[in-house]
């Protein structure tokens, strides 16, 4: 496998991990604040062991067991069908169509559940449940597209460490940045990563389905480059045409004025 | 129902909604990606040409229904 698919590999992984992240660290910090570290911290440790784990007991044997074209026309599959989704959200949202996802208002949101939850962990020496299954949940449920990011990415190239590597690099990187600036997450470009990433897994997803069933790309894995100019260039083509579409016509005055 | 049938029912709805979900027109069209990959894997041009227009037109077509949709 060659460097070009690699570091396109690094890049959807990191980018999907990220966007993906934002969201769990924000409902993370909304249960810790609400009821206390403690908990939150344990609750979102715990769904990232149990979504390991789940990379390993999946993609291991998908590596070693499965043939290879057979699995690369099936992760190319649900590569494609994940990529066009993300793809054709991003572009709702771009367009003014469908309202930004706002860290802020899942924040708020968050909040308020848990403070009508009783008395804080915080406030006590004990644990506190509903704060530990917040967490979890967050960041179980959020991070499983990427693990599904990572297994098929990382075991159609045999390179499943990378990938995880890359997902774990992207949720260090997050929780940093949200540990320094607290609950302003809602100023990550969620929707620009999310059309890039989709974009990647686009390429990705025809590129394998594509070697998977025989048919032999141009410039092999440098088509994903482009696939990737493509798809990037019908995606802002799209935007553009839908943010026309969705302006309201000039009335007679603003055309004379 | 016992705790197996209730994690099998989940699973099968976060497939569920993970392929289908609210973008039906999107798991039909990879399925037509696969299956004419698999068709023209002996005519190579006719793959390189078909294939990624599929998909943009895949695409522009969930988003145009998106659109129209209330």
């Amino acid at each position: 496998m060659t460097t070009t698919s690699t570091t396109v590999l690094l890049l959807a992984v990191f980018g999907a991990a990220t966007v993906e992240m934002v969201e769990a660290l924000t409902i993370v910090a909304a249960a810790g604040i609400a009821r206390g570290w403690r908990s939150a911290l344990e609750g979102a440790a715990a769904g990232v062991v149990v979504l390991a784990v789940i990379v390993l007991i999946v993609g291991v044997p998908l590596i070693h067991y499965v043939p290879i074209d057979a699995l690369r026309v099936v992760v190319g599959g649900l590569l494609l069908v994940l990529g066009l989704s993300w793809l054709r959200k991003a572009i709702l949202r771009a367009s003014g169509l469908k309202p930004l996802h706002d860290e802020d208002a899942i924040f708020a949101a968050t909040s308020d559940e848990l403070n009508q939850g009783g008395t804080p962990g915080a406030a006590t020496s004990k644990r506190d449940g509903a704060a530990f299954v917040v967490a979890f949940k967050g960041v179980f449920l959020e991070g499983t597209e990427v693990v599904l990011i990572v297994v098929s990415l990382g075991s159609s190239q045999h390179r499943l460490g990378l990938a995880a590597g890359a997902a774990v690099a992207a949720a260090v990187l997050v929780a940093l940045v949200g540990a320094l600036v607290a609950r302003q997450l809602s100023a990550v470009p969620e929707n620009t990563i999310k059309l890039g990433v989709g974009v990647m897994l686009t390429s990705f997803g025809l590129y394998w389905v594509g070697e998977g069933s025989g048919v032999a790309w141009p410039g092999a894995d440098l088509a994903i480059i482009g696939f990737i100019g493509i798809f990037a260039a019908i995606t802002l083509l799209a935007v553009a045409s839908l943010r026309r579409m969705a302006r309201p016509p000039l009335t007679s005055s603003q055309v004379a004025g | 129902m016992n705790r197996i049938g209730r994690i099998a029912r989940s699973f099968g709805s976060f497939w569920w909604d993970f392929l289908i979900g609210d973008t039906p027109e999107l798991f039909v069209a990879v399925i037509a990606v696969v299956v004419v990959a698999l068709l023209l894997r002996h005519h190579h041009l006719a793959a390189v040409i078909a294939l990624p227009a599929m998909v943009v037109v895949s695409l522009l077509v969930s988003v145009w229904r998106a659109r129209k949709a209330p």
